[in-house]
C-alpha cells in the first residue's frame, strides 16, 4: 500500500454553500487495482463469491463471465493472474476488502490520490499527465488488459488509477450530494446534457466528469468488463504487515 | 398531455437514480423500477411492429398505417474505430454502429418502446435524449446505461416533425463530439407527400489532435472543442462519405427529400446544394409551415431541416455546408448526380468563352508561401516510409484531390466538356509534356491550346495545393483513365515551382 498524506480535494460538484475544499485524512491505498490471483485467493476462502454460488443479488450474471470456471483463470493463467480483476460487483469487491481486513476507498479518497500527476501532486500542473489521461478515453479498449501495475507510477507512488480500467468506490452513488434541492432531488439534471456543468468547479475536467458519469451509471451488482477495484485502510492502522502482502513485487 | 404516462416516467427516471443521502448503495433489485405495465395502455395504439432502421443515406421506407401502432426500437450503442478520412482513424462513440446513428421512423400518436443498449466493449456509460421525447431530459435519465447493459423506456410521439437525437451523458459535448447524434422523424397522421427519392445526410464537426488529413488514429482534443474550431466538419461522419460511388443518385425529373440534420457539437451549418433550388423546405425540422425557394437553409446544432427539390437537369450537384472552408478545407462536401436528358432552357452549359485576364500578378506572397512549402516537402520527402509509397497509394491520394479539386471542370472521368474544359483521359497535350502539366497546375493556364485535334482558349486558375499533392494528383491523371505515365515525384514538383517562383 501506499501512504496518501492528509491534504485537500477540490469537489466537482458542489453547491455554493459547501466548501471549495474539502479535508482528506492521511489514508493508505493499495498500490495497484486488485488482480485475479488474489481475487480468486479470495473466492476458494470465501465459496459464497464462487461464480456458481454468487447470490443475484449481489452480482448481476456477468460476474467473473471472463474466467474459464469457479476456480479457473482465464489461459493463459500466469498472464491472466496478473491482470486486474473485473466483472465484480460492488458488494463482491467490498467483501474483498473486509476479507483482507480493509475497505474500499471512499470516492473523495480516491479522487485524492487519483488527482496526483506523475512528477507533482497537483496534476492539473501536469501537462504530461492530462494528456496520459484523455488518451485511453480516445482509444478503443485492448483484447486483454496490461497487467495491474504495469501503468507508470503517480507522484504517491500508485499505479494505473488512470488509463487501466474504471474502479469502484465505497461511495460511488453518493457522487453529488449537495445541500441544495437542485443537487439532492435533482440529480439527473447534474449529469446530463448542459446542465452537467451547473455547479461544477472545473467545467474543463472531462475526465473526471466521465468518472462521475460512469459511477452515477452503476448499480451495487453491477459487473463489467472494464470495472475493477482496489482497497484503502486509515492510515490510523498499521498498514505494513498487509503491504508486503499486496506488493507488486512480491506477486509471482 | 396524457399525466399518467409523464408520472410513469418521471417515477422510472427518479428510481433509477441512486440515493444521494445514503453511505450504502440500493439493493440492485430490479422490482425498485414501476415496470412496463406501470404506463397502462392507450387506447388510441393497435398492433406491434419493430422499427425498421437504416444507416445513412438510407431512410426507412415511409409508413403506410393510417393507425397508431406500438413501435419498439432497438438501438445499440457501440464504441468503434472507422476511417474519418483516407489513413485517417478515429474512436467513434455510436448509436448502431455508424455516424450518425441510425435512421428512425415512426408515426405522430405511436407508442414507442425504445430498448437502448450499451455494448459490452464500451468503456463509457451513454444515454440517449430524443427531441422527439416530450418528458425530463427526453428520455435521458431513464435509458443511463452502464457498459454491457440494457434500458427501456417508453415514449409517445405527441409531436410531428424531424428531430434530432444524442447521447447526453456528461461530458455531453465530447459524447457528441465523438459521433453520438442521429435522427428520428415522427411522420404526421396524414403522411408526407409521396416523392421518388429520400436521402439522410446528417453535419457534424470533429476535433482531433492532428490537423485534417494527418494520418493514423487521432485521439479526441479537448482544447479545440472547447474553443469550437474543428478540425473536420464532415457530412455522415467521415471525407467522402457522399462522393464518387457513394454519392446520392437521381433521376431527371425526380422529386428528391433530405432530411438534414445536425449533430454539432459546435457549429450551426448553411445547408447548400450547388445548383438547386430548394422548392420547399420544413425549418427546423417543423411540420406546419414550408418556405418555398430556398437557397441556403440554417441548420442549428441539434437541430434539423427537410428540403424538398425537383431535380430538372443532369450532372452532379454539390451538397456543402456554405461557410464554404468547411466544405472545401474540412470535409463538409457530398455529392447528388442527377442523370437523364439535359433540358437546354433550364440550363444551356456555357454559351460564350471568351479570355480575360485581369491582374493575375501572385507571385510575390506566393512565392514566399512556395519556398517554405517546398523547404517543408523537402523534409516530408526525405523521409523513408513517404519514399516507398507504392504507386497504387499514390494514385488513391491524387484521386482524392481530384475528385475534391479537378473534377468539377475536367468531370469524374477525365472526360472535360468538348469545347471548354479540354479531357485528360487520353490526352495528347497532357502526356507530351510532364513539365508543362505540373507547371499548368501551379501558376494556371491561359491561351489557346489544341487539345485530340480540338481547339481550347479557357481559363484555369491556379491550383491551390502543396507540392506533394501536385505530385499525386497529376501521378493520379497522367495513369488513370487509359493513360499511362511514370509517377511525378514531390522533387520534380518542388524544381518546377521554384522556376515558377523565381520568375
Amino acid at each position: 500500500m501506499v501512504l496518501i498524506p492528509a491534504g485537500s480535494y477540490r469537489p466537482l460538484f458542489r453547491s455554493e454553500k459547501e466548501p471549495k475544499t474539502i479535508e482528506v485524512a492521511a489514508f493508505y491505498l493499495d498500490a495497484r487495482p486488485v488482480t485475479n490471483g488474489e481475487f480468486l485467493e479470495f473466492v476458494r476462502a470465501k465459496p459464497q463469491w464462487l461464480r456458481s454460488a454468487v447470490k443475484r443479488l449481489f452480482a448481476d450474471k456477468a460476474y467473473l463471465q471472463h474466467w474459464a470456471g469457479d476456480l479457473e483463470l482465464p489461459e493463459p493463467a500466469s498472464q491472466s493472474a496478473k491482470q486486474p480483476a473485473v466483472f465484480v460487483s460492488w458488494f463482491a469487491a467490498k467483501a474483498y476488502c473486509a476479507w483482507k481486513d480493509k475497505r474500499l476507498p471512499s470516492t473523495i479518497e480516491w479522487e485524492r490520490a487519483a488527482g496526483a500527476g506523475f512528477t507533482v501532486a497537483d496534476g492539473t500542473k501536469d501537462t504530461e499527465f492530462g494528456t496520459a489521461i484523455m488518451r485511453w478515453y480516445s482509444t478503443p479498449s485492448p483484447e486483454a488488459l496490461p497487467a495491474a501495475g504495469s501503468g507508470k507510477a503517480n507522484f504517491f507512488g500508485a499505479h494505473d488509477l488512470h488509463g487501466l480500467i474504471w474502479e469502484w468506490t465505497g461511495d460511488f452513488n453518493s457522487a453529488i450530494v449537495s445541500g441544495d434541492a437542485r443537487g439532492d432531488t435533482d440529480l439527473d439534471r447534474g449529469l446530463f446534457c448542459g446542465a452537467g456543468s451547473l455547479g461544477a468547479k472545473d467545467t474543463g475536467n472531462f475526465p473526471a466528469f466521465m468518472r462521475f458519469g460512469m459511477r452515477s451509471s452503476l448499480k451495487a451488482g453491477y459487473t463489467i468488463h472494464n470495472l475493477g477495484f482496489r482497497c484503502a485502510r486509515d492510515a490510523s492502522a498499521s498498514p505494513s504487515p498487509v503491504a508486503t502482502e499486496i506488493s507488486p513485487r512480491k506477486q509471482p | 398531455m396524457n399525466i399518467t404516462r409523464l408520472l410513469a416516467v418521471t417515477i422510472a427516471s427518479l428510481s433509477l437514480l441512486p440515493s444521494a443521502f445514503s453511505a450504502e448503495p440500493p439493493p440492485a433489485t430490479p422490482a425498485a423500477l414501476p415496470g412496463p405495465e406501470a404506463k397502462g395502455t392507450d387506447p388510441e395504439v393497435i398492433g406491434e411492429e419493430k422499427a425498421v432502421l437504416t444507416a445513412a443515406p438510407n431512410v426507412p421506407p415511409p409508413i403506410k398505417r393510417k393507425h397508431a401502432a406500438k413501435v419498439i426500437v432497438n438501438l445499440e450503442v457501440r464504441e468503434v474505430v472507422k476511417r474519418m478520412a483516407d489513413g485517417v482513424d478515429y474512436l467513434f462513440w455510436t448509436f448502431g454502429g455508424e455516424v450518425p446513428g441510425l435512421f428512425i421512423r415512426v408515426r405522430e400518436g405511436d407508442q414507442v418502446e425504445f430498448h437502448l443498449a450499451n455494448h459490452q466493449t464500451s468503456k463509457m456509460p451513454h444515454n440517449i435524449d430524443l427531441h422527439a421525447v416530450t418528458g425530463p431530459g427526453g428520455g435521458a435519465a431513464s435509458s443511463f446505461t452502464a457498459p454491457g447493459h440494457e434500458s427501456q423506456f417508453s415514449f409517445k410521439a405527441l409531436n410531428p416533425g424531424l428531430f434530432v437525437y444524442h447521447c447526453a451523458t456528461a461530458p455531453v459535448g465530447m459524447h457528441v463530439a465523438n459521433g453520438m447524434y442521429g435522427l428520428i422523424l415522427v411522420e404526421p397522421k396524414e403522411g408526407l407527400s409521396a416523392v421518388d427519392k429520400e436521402y439522410y445526410v446528417m453535419q457534424g464537426d470533429f476535433y482531433t489532435k492532428g490537423k485534417f488529413g494527418e494520418e493514423g488514429l487521432q485521439p479526441f482534443d479537448m482544447e479545440k472543442a472547447v474553443d469550437e474550431k474543428p478540425s473536420y466538419v464532415l457530412f455522415n461522419g467521415a471525407v467522402g462519405s457522399l462522393v464518387g460511388d457513394k454519392a446520392l443518385k437521381a433521376k431527371v425529373g425526380e422529386r428528391v427529400r433530405l432530411f438534414v440534420g445536425n449533430g454539432g457539437p459546435n457549429l450551426t451549418s448553411s445547408f447548400h446544394v450547388i445548383g438547386e433550388i430548394f422548392d420547399k423546405v420544413y425549418q427546423e425540422g417543423g411540420m406546419k409551415f414550408a418556405q418555398e425557394n430556398v437557397q441556403t437553409t440554417l441548420v442549428p446544432a441539434g437541430g434539423s431541416a427537410i428540403t424538398e427539390f425537383r431535380v430538372d437537369v443532369p450532372g452532379t450537384f454539390i451538397l456543402v455546408d456554405h461557410a464554404l472552408f468547411r466544405a472545401f478545407n474540412k470535409g463538409a462536401l457530398g455529392m447528388l448526380k442527377v442523370e437523364g436528358p439535359a433540358d437546354l432552357l433550364v440550363y444551356s452549359g456555357k454559351e460564350v468563352d471568351a479570355t480575360y485576364l485581369g491582374d493575375s500578378a501572385f507571385t510575390g506572397a506566393q512565392g514566399k508561401v512556395a519556398a517554405l512549402e517546398a523547404q517543408m516537402k523537402k523534409a516530408i520527402a526525405g523521409d523513408p516510409k513517404i519514399a516507398a509509397m507504392g504507386k497504387e497509394i499514390i494514385m488513391e491520394k491524387g484521386k482524392r484531390i481530384y475528385s475534391q479539386t479537378c473534377f468539377a471542370c475536367h468531370q469524374a472521368e477525365g472526360q472535360g466538356l468538348p469545347g471548354v474544359f479540354p479531357p485528360l483521359a487520353k490526352s495528347d497535350y497532357l502526356m507530351a509534356d510532364k513539365a508543362r502539366v505540373i507547371r499548368g497546375v501551379i501558376r494556371g493556364q491561359a491561351g489557346e491550346m489544341t487539345v485530340n485535334g480540338q481547339k481550347y482558349n479557357g481559363v484555369m486558375p491556379p491550383v491551390m495545393l502543396n507540392d506533394e499533392q501536385i505530385a499525386h494528383v497529376v501521378t493520379y491523371v497522367m495513369n488513370a483513365w487509359g493513360n499511362s505515365g511514370d509517377i511525378v515525384t514531390v522533387d520534380e514538383v518542388q524544381k518546377i515551382h521554384a522556376e515558377s517562383a523565381n520568375q
